[in-house]
């Protein structure tokens, strides 16, 4: 699967009270989520988030609370991909169990800046900067959970396991 | 090949000789945990896999404690799905309001954990069990839903961190304070995809109450769980608590450890976690002149009966400032029980403290006292990010009840040392 957006970038340890404010957490509906999305630290995210762009993070993103409302707020608000140099283990469990494709590369995180073109081949794992004319490689994910990648999620997994 | 004492627990439950760090697993879950927030997102995926009951009705625990009593009307209808679910699938560990506590004070106490035990919760604190010498880690929506229709959930086996302590304690140094000088020498992501293994004599010094706070936040360094071993305290607790059989396992004498960090509990100062991470620790002869707004004790780190002992200790005979408010919450309805025959809620009140029911309520910033901006707060809690307890501009500082008492009474970030009385 090949992607295309632009980078949009945020630093180390994003935790998921500012993915998605608690605030926000008496609903679950996808779209209501998306519109709070990054709000207390980027207040314009949700309008200059683009379908297909790619969210780029820093060490540890997603840390804090397991509130799968956070990968759900990013999907839902139009990102294809999450980049970051390490993920908190809870939102790298989320993200692959709801289908949001993330990839772990220190090197192209640090590389990437905000607004370069970037086209991800998932499969591969490879990352190209077309902005900056240079290709990352990902640590590819173990076959069982590409299988799940594969599946649409978690429990698309288990449905087709019966 | 030598295994550390979560690894043996996972071999277990996965029915497996011997596991080693890396290896992906499926293991056979004890218990299945979810709350208000997270169980709604979970029933909606547990409807779409192709099961028309759970794995054991008596092996998933329901309990509405974030924005209960509700809220608003959403959060009404969050609860709502929950308690229709509970009713449909007839589960029996479901704590209406009135019966309930937060989740992790409430679980240990009606005695569904037990230590050999592995559990998943929706919810990233339910690594508090370790404390129990349970294996058991926060999970998201969708592996709560999993869990619930097929009783597995799959792990990769973890590497350890082994936190070897010494030494005793002084007298206002507790539990919160061991934890948050452990995340500040290691980082919020110190212990990430890792256990965090407890060692050494230094741990016949902590109370089972210690232990659950300081496994409470071992989330708080990134680690997937943090763990106990059991002695003679975690069999007492357990025994009082529980019917459940328990297994006892040990960590083997040449397990691989990552590294091995050592504290001195002797050494540790009462401790502070400044804005906007747990790992930014200094001690109470850091802390410069913080002028706070509000205190905050309770949440599933610091509300249980030991923590509100200490605090009205401090507080007994005392004011809070004029300018604080203070609000206290005991975690559970037993231990607000408690603290009403041991008289600990008249010497809050009398000390000017509002005293709530049961909830999460202020800890994620989701009501029983919200920050307003440019608002200072000290609280008992486990996270003090950006906006965590309210206006983007707030602030909240995390420290142990002795300390929130302390500043409470002083109007500003103060040690319990300055009102000891013995
Ligand atoms: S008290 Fe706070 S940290 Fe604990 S379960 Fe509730 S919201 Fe989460």
């Amino acid at each position: 699967m090949i992607l295309n957006g632009n980078a949009i970038k945020y630093g180390d340890n994003i935790d998921t009270d500012v993915i998605i404010p608690a605030r926000y957490l008496n609903t679950s509906d996808p779209g209501e989520l998306a519109a709070h999305c990054m709000e207390d630290i980027d207040k314009d995210f949700p309008a200059k988030c683009k379908p297909g762009d790619v969210m780029i993070g820093g060490l540890n993103f997603g840390c804090g609370s397991s509130r799968e409302h956070a990968p759900i707020a990013i999907k839902a608000a139009g990102i294809s991909c999450v980049i970051a140099k390490t993920f908190a283990r809870i939102f790298f469990r989320n993200a692959i169990n709801i289908g949001l494709p993330i990839l772990e590369c220190a090197e192209a995180a640090a590389d990437i800046d905000e607004g370069d073109a970037l086209r991800v081949d998932l499969s591969a794992g490879s990352i190209e900067n077309v902005t900056k004319g240079k290709v990352y490689t990902a640590a590819p994910f173990p076959e069982f959970m590409q299988k799940i990648i594969a599946s649409g999620g978690l429990v698309a997994y288990t449905k087709s396991r019966g | 090949m030598a295994m550390t004492m979560t690894q043996k627990i996972l071999a277990r439950g996965a029915a497996l000789d011997s596991v080693t760090a890396g290896q992906l697993i499926k293991v056979k879950l004890d218990l299945v945990l979810g709350n208000d927030i997270t169980s709604p997102v979970a029933i909606k995926e547990f409807e779409k896999i192709s099961v028309t009951n759970v794995f054991d009705k008596t092996k998933i625990a329901l309990v509405p404690d974030h924005f209960t009593p509700n809220k608003d009307i959403k959060s009404a209808q969050q609860c709502k799905a929950v308690r229709d679910f509970a009713h449909k699938h007839d589960i029996e560990n479901y704590f209406e309001v009135g019966q309930m506590g937060i989740e992790h004070a409430l679980l240990p106490e009606k005695g569904l954990v037990v230590s050999g035990d592995v559990v998943i919760g929706a919810d990233s604190h339910t690594c508090t069990y370790g404390a129990l010498g349970a294996f058991s880690t926060g999970v998201g929506s969708t592996d709560m839903a999993v869990g619930m229709a097929t009783g597995e959930c799959w792990f990769k086996v973890p590497e350890a961190i082994r936190v070897e302590l010494v030494g005793k304690p002084g007298k206002w140094v507790s539990g919160k304070d061991v934890i948050l000088h452990l995340i500040g020498l290691i980082g919020v992501d110190g212990a990430l995809y890792q256990s965090l293994e407890f060692a050494g004599e230094g741990l016949a010094a902590l109370s089972m109450d210690d232990r659950f706070t300081i496994a409470n936040m071992a989330i708080e360094a990134g680690a997937k769980n943090g763990i106990f071993p059991v002695d003679d305290k975690t069999i007492s607790y357990i025994e009082a608590h529980s019917k459940k059989p328990y297994t006892v396992f040990e960590p083997d004498a040449d397990a691989q450890y990552v590294k091995t960090v050592t504290i001195d509990l002797s050494k540790l100062r009462p401790t502070v976690s400044f804005p906007h991470l747990p790992s930014n620790a200094r001690t109470i002869d850091e802390v410069g002149d913080i002028k706070i707004d509000q205190v905050v004790i309770g949440s599933c780190t610091n509300g249980r009966i030991e923590d509100l002992r200490i605090a009205a200790d401090i507080l007994n005979g005392r004011r809070v400032a004029s300018h604080i408010r203070t609000i206290v919450i005991p975690a559970t309805q037993k231990i607000y029980l408690q603290a009403m025959e041991e008289g600990l809620l008249k010497i809050f009140i009398d000390a000017g403290c509002a005293v709530s029911t049961p909830t999460c309520g202020p800890c994620l910033g989701g009501h029983m006292g919200i920050l307003a901006a440019g608002e200072r707060c000290v609280a008992t809690t486990n996270r003090n990010f950006i906006g965590r307890m309210g206006d983007v501009k707030s602030e909240v500082y995390l420290a142990s009840p002795a300390v929130a008492a302390a500043s409470a009474i002083a109007g500003k970030i103060a040690s319990p040392e300055a009102f000891d009385i013995a």
